[in-house]
């Protein structure tokens, strides 16, 4: 199907770095995907292989159901918006729009047409002759949208290109790149570090760690149901333990960390008795509570002190000493206490808060 | 100090140094020029544009001509042949060995162009390298020395390395990912040189062209000991005005002639080395 794009066992090293180790992956026609993962993951380079700027040492890439892994980049029905744009300082920003359509050989009146309907599309009518170095980061941003989008690829390929913009100007980016995907319903791979921007944009994320797929999941499903403990710790899960399973029955099991703390968790099917796993929970799903009050009521509750304050506005993050753990309970301002570091107090979940985690961290690192 | 004091305090070394060796020399040898021979070869001084007046006759517009062409055709040679190396030497070859191939290239530099031009005219002639080589697979001996081939050989090897640097110091920061762009964008790889890699070391060319093709337009060693002086270029013209014919005022005309058709093509190319210094 025109836009789909298909990664079977695809490897490549550098030197005696293995960039991406074995990936397959179907990207869906019309799909927004994300490769997230921290920079040295390989989800650029997987990209890299898409673009054609990269060829794997073993395995195939598909577009639209055809093998392009021996095709040259030129010769590929993909685009690509470049981290750092990659704009021509020697052509106009309407220059570097009707390059590509140039290289096809397209009529002087239809590039002239195309060019100014895409700097329109990315809101940048009327700016073609400017030069390049005359636009801001933002429009220099669009000007490499409007470069890759105007060929109407297949598949459009987009490498951090955020990272260089400001907080703010980069939220709207988020917004207008997806409106952009939705309008055009053609393929993006999306590549970033960046956890927020991945959860906004995409249909699906593909979290990469070590030149492997971790998980890859619709937005909701991997923040609700991080699988392994590498994405649940790039997901901002924050409190994660080691435990051991002391019994599992009727839809629970009984878990006891390394300090000694005994706890409940809704058991996912995967806890073995006897089995060593990691757990993870998320801050804003613990409560704090004083040690006077009587949390019965919570089937987690465990006795700590309070050793950080981080105040964030719209909410606090303490850091309360749990025996030999640390965990971080986020606290709502709305529902906020007076509280001071060394204070006594409660920190309580829900079974259902605990996360069941693999550990898939290679040994080889 | 504001920077406009600052800069002009910084540059007043090199500036002073201009004055003294370069402008000083250029008013003599104007004022040279309008003067006459006198019978001994001395300058008897006067407002004439004689000097100048037979200059511009056909016979010396020739030699002009043909100079302009040698450097031409030096320049277009250097440009050809040095732009295969700094493209290599400033995108292919391995970043740790470059510096050691730079060495190379300016290698030449310590001998003097003088011995130089003798090794070549070693290799050269009848029973030099080049046809010794050619006789062992029966060709020849060929007349490879004093005729315009010859010069323009000489001339190209000695101002090679003039060329290959400034394309070098082009193409070495040009961005990879511009060309990866040019790809994704359809462009493929001969397609790529000329509308991205090309402009993109524009600066390069044009600065390496004046290069050689300023001092080529001068040249004089290469034409008297290649040439075996039998062609005449301006560079021989002016020198056996001063040490042969012995008429100054002719000689600095000549020279005076040659230097503003340095200005004028200094002036013509002004603006694309600004542009390219831009981008």
């Amino acid at each position: 199907m025109a836009g789909e794009v298909v990664f079977q066992g695809l490897r490549k090293a550098f030197g005696d770095v293995l960039a991406v180790r074995d990936v397959s992956l179907d990207v869906r026609a019309g799909e927004f995907l994300t490769l997230l993962g921290p920079s040295g993951c390989g989800k650029t380079t997987l990209l890299r292989m898409i673009a054609g700027f990269e060829s794997p040492d073993a395995g195939q890439v598909l577009i639209s159901g055809r093998d392009v892994t021996a095709l040259p980049a030129y010769e590929r029905p993909v685009n690509t918006v470049f981290q750092h744009y990659a704009l021509f300082p020697h052509r106009t920003v309407g220059g570097n729009v009707a390059f590509g359509l140039e290289m096809q050989r397209r009529g002087k009146g239809e590039i002239a047409e195309r060019v100014e309907k895409a700097l329109e599309m990315v809101r940048l009518g009327g700016l073609g002759g400017r030069r390049v170095s005359q636009l801001s980061g933002g429009q220099q941003q669009r000007v490499a949208l409007a470069r890759a989008v105007v060929l109407e690829p297949e598949v459009l390929l987009l490498d951090e290109p955020m990272a260089a913009l400001d907080l703010k100007l980069r939220q709207e980016m988020r917004v207008e790149v997806k409106n952009l995907q939705e309008r055009l319903g053609i393929t993006f791979v999306f590549v970033t570090h960046d956890q927020d921007e991945a959860l906004v944009m995409s249909d699906r994320i593909a979290v990469m760690n070590h030149g492997r797929l971790e998980q890859v999941d619709a937005p909701e499903t991997l923040y609700d149901r991080p699988r392994t403990r590498f994405v649940a710790d790039f997901l901002a899960v924050r409190n994660l333990l080691p435990a051991t399973v002391s019994s599992v029955s009727s839809g629970r099991a009984a878990l006891r960390t390394r300090g000694g703390a005994a706890l409940e968790a809704a058991d996912d099917g995967g806890y073995r008795e006897g089995a060593a796993v990691w757990i993870g929970v998320r801050p804003e799903r613990m409560r704090l509570g004083d040690q006077a009050d009587n949390n019965a009521s919570e089937l987690n509750s465990l006795s700590g002190t309070l050793e950080d304050e981080i105040y964030l506005g719209d909410r606090t993050d303490w850091r309360v000493q749990l025996g030999e753990e640390t965990v971080t309970v986020a606290e709502p301002a709305a529902s906020a206490q007076p509280r001071r570091r060394g204070d006594a107090v409660t920190v309580s979940f829900p079974p259902e808060a605990v996360l069941r985690l693999e550990d898939t961290e290679p040994e080889d690192r | 100090m504001s920077a406009r004091r600052a800069a002009v305090l910084l540059a007043l070394p090199c500036l002073l140094v201009l004055a003294v060796l370069f402008l000083a020399p250029q008013a003599l040898m104007f004022e040279a020029s309008l003067g006459r021979r006198s019978a001994y070869g001395g300058i008897i001084h006067a407002w004439s544009l004689g000097s100048y007046r037979r200059a511009l006759e056909p016979i010396y517009l020739a030699i002009l001509a043909r100079s302009v062409v040698l450097a031409l055709a030096t320049t277009l040679l250097c440009l050809v042949l040095a732009y295969p190396v700094a493209y290599w030497l400033g995108r292919q070859a391995p970043v740790r060995a470059r510096s050691a191939l730079l060495v190379l290239v300016i290698l030449p530099f310590w001998t003097s162009f003088l011995v130089r031009m003798y090794a070549w005219i070693f290799m050269l002639r009848t029973e030099g390298l080049v046809n010794n080589l050619l006789a062992r697979v029966g060709i020849g001996p060929l007349n490879l020395l004093y005729n315009d081939g010859a010069v323009l050989l000489g001339q190209v090897y000695g101002e090679l390395p003039f060329m290959i640097l400034p394309l070098y110091a082009s193409l070495e920061k040009l961005d990879r990912s511009l060309l990866e762009a040019a790809a994704d964008l359809g462009a493929g790889p001969a397609r790529a040189l000329w509308r991205v890699t090309l402009p993109l070391s524009r600066a390069g060319i044009v600065a390496g062209s004046l290069l050689v093709f300023i001092p080529s337009l001068g040249a004089y060693l290469a034409p008297d000991l290649l040439g075996g002086a039998r062609t005449m270029y301006m560079g021989n013209l002016i020198q056996a005005q001063f040490a042969v014919v012995r008429d100054a005022p002719f000689g600095a005309a000549l020279s005076f002639l040659l230097s503003l058709v340095v200005l004028l093509l200094l002036v013509l190319f002004r603006r694309p080395l600004r542009e390219s210094r831009g981008a």
